[in-house]
């Protein structure tokens, strides 16, 4: 009976901390940061998602639960409650705080190869596979010179 | 060479370049992670495009036991000063203090509160020490973001006409005194 028992803590701490996992993720989603219109909410949380978290860098204002990611969230809702289009509400973030908030790096010439290395693998890839089978696949040995014949007779000859 | 055997040279060759390759990786990340412990390079810094512009608009109540100050105050400059984001809950503000303290003497310092209670900022500054000649308060953090704060401490350096000149996002260091901020300041004096 001890063992059952015990057994089960084991499963119901388990099952706590399963369950208050997602939790502490919704924790984001605070109803009160949120715009009464949807349609501008799904904007926000759509720009929201494109811009990186400072403080934990891999994540986005939308995922963070960081301060000041609260903080982005809330600037962001109030560009787009005043009207301000996508690319105005970027511009005004990029002004501040570089293009590193960005979480897609624009075009420029310092991300070119980020932005072409794609390309750029499948090129050389193809160039690779065009180099190796245009090559004939048999090799014809070169012919023995007398030294070597010398001794592959001598050789066998041992035998 | 089509049918005949690879030369030597091209041979040592293709030997060679895995190892040129694996080599020429190698010192990069080599210079990497000695620049990570020397300071010269730091993965997380976020280069804000705040330098050579002037201070965004804000207007910041005062913070006992200073005075609060604006954007036309840190514009009617005519020589340069520090401003220093800190909070009372920031370990890093709390260990930069000693080198600020030491500092005010020769440039002096305007501090913003950030997300601070009053209080706390108050026993803040009493406990380390004030090196602030004036202090703001930045209760909501929303004048920091227009800054292009990430956290704190975050401090720059503000030229005459209130002008931002230089900005660094981690603790102040009596080398980066020596090194950086008091020849730039120097040269900045009218």
């Amino acid at each position: 009976m001890k063992t059952h028992s015990l057994r089960h803590g084991g499963v119901i701490a388990l099952l706590v901390c399963l369950l208050s996992a997602p939790l502490v993720a919704m924790a984001v989603d605070d109803p009160s940061e949120m715009l009464p219109d949807p349609a501008q909410e799904q904007r926000a949380e759509a720009i929201g998602s494109q811009l990186r978290c400072l403080v934990c860098q891999n994540e986005s204002i939308e995922d963070s639960s960081a301060d000041l990611a609260r903080d982005l969230r809330h600037v962001v809702r109030e560009h787009v409650a005043r009207g301000e289009s996508n690319r105005q509400i970027m511009d005004w973030m990029v002004n501040r705080y570089g293009n590193f908030i960005r979480l897609r790096p624009p075009l420029t010439v310092g991300t070119l190869l980020l932005w072409i290395m794609p390309l750029l693998a499948l090129c050389i890839g193809i160039g690779v596979a065009w180099w190796t089978f245009r090559r004939p696949r048999t090799v014809t040995p070169t012919p023995l010179t007398d030294e070597e014949r010398r001794r592959l007779s001598d050789l066998t000859e041992t035998r | 060479m089509s049918g005949q055997p690879s030369s030597p040279t091209r041979r040592r060759l293709l030997m060679a370049a895995p190892l040129v390759v694996a080599g020429g990786v190698g010192v990069g990340f080599w210079r990497m992670l000695s620049g990570m412990t020397k300071g010269s390079f730091d993965p997380h810094d976020i280069h804000a495009p705040a330098l050579n512009r002037p201070v965004p608009d804000f207007a910041l109540p005062d913070q006992a036991p200073g005075q609060g100050f604006s954007a036309q105050d840190l514009r009617a400059l005519k020589s340069p000063i520090l401003v220093n984001y800190f909070a009372s809950w920031c370990i890093p503000c709390v260990a930069e203090m000693p080198v600020l303290n030491a500092l005010k003497e020769r440039l002096p310092i305007w501090g913003i509160a950030y997300k601070d209670k009053p209080e706390h900022a108050l026993g803040f500054v009493q406990r380390a020490g004030n090196p602030y000649a004036r202090i703001a308060a930045d209760r909501d953090g929303l004048a920091a973001i227009d800054w292009g704060v990430s956290g704190v401490p975050e401090t720059f350096l503000i030229g005459p006409g209130g002008v931002i000149r230089w900005h660094t996002a981690s603790p102040i260091t009596e080398t980066m005194i020596t090194s950086t901020i008091m020849p730039l300041a120097d040269s900045l004096k009218p």
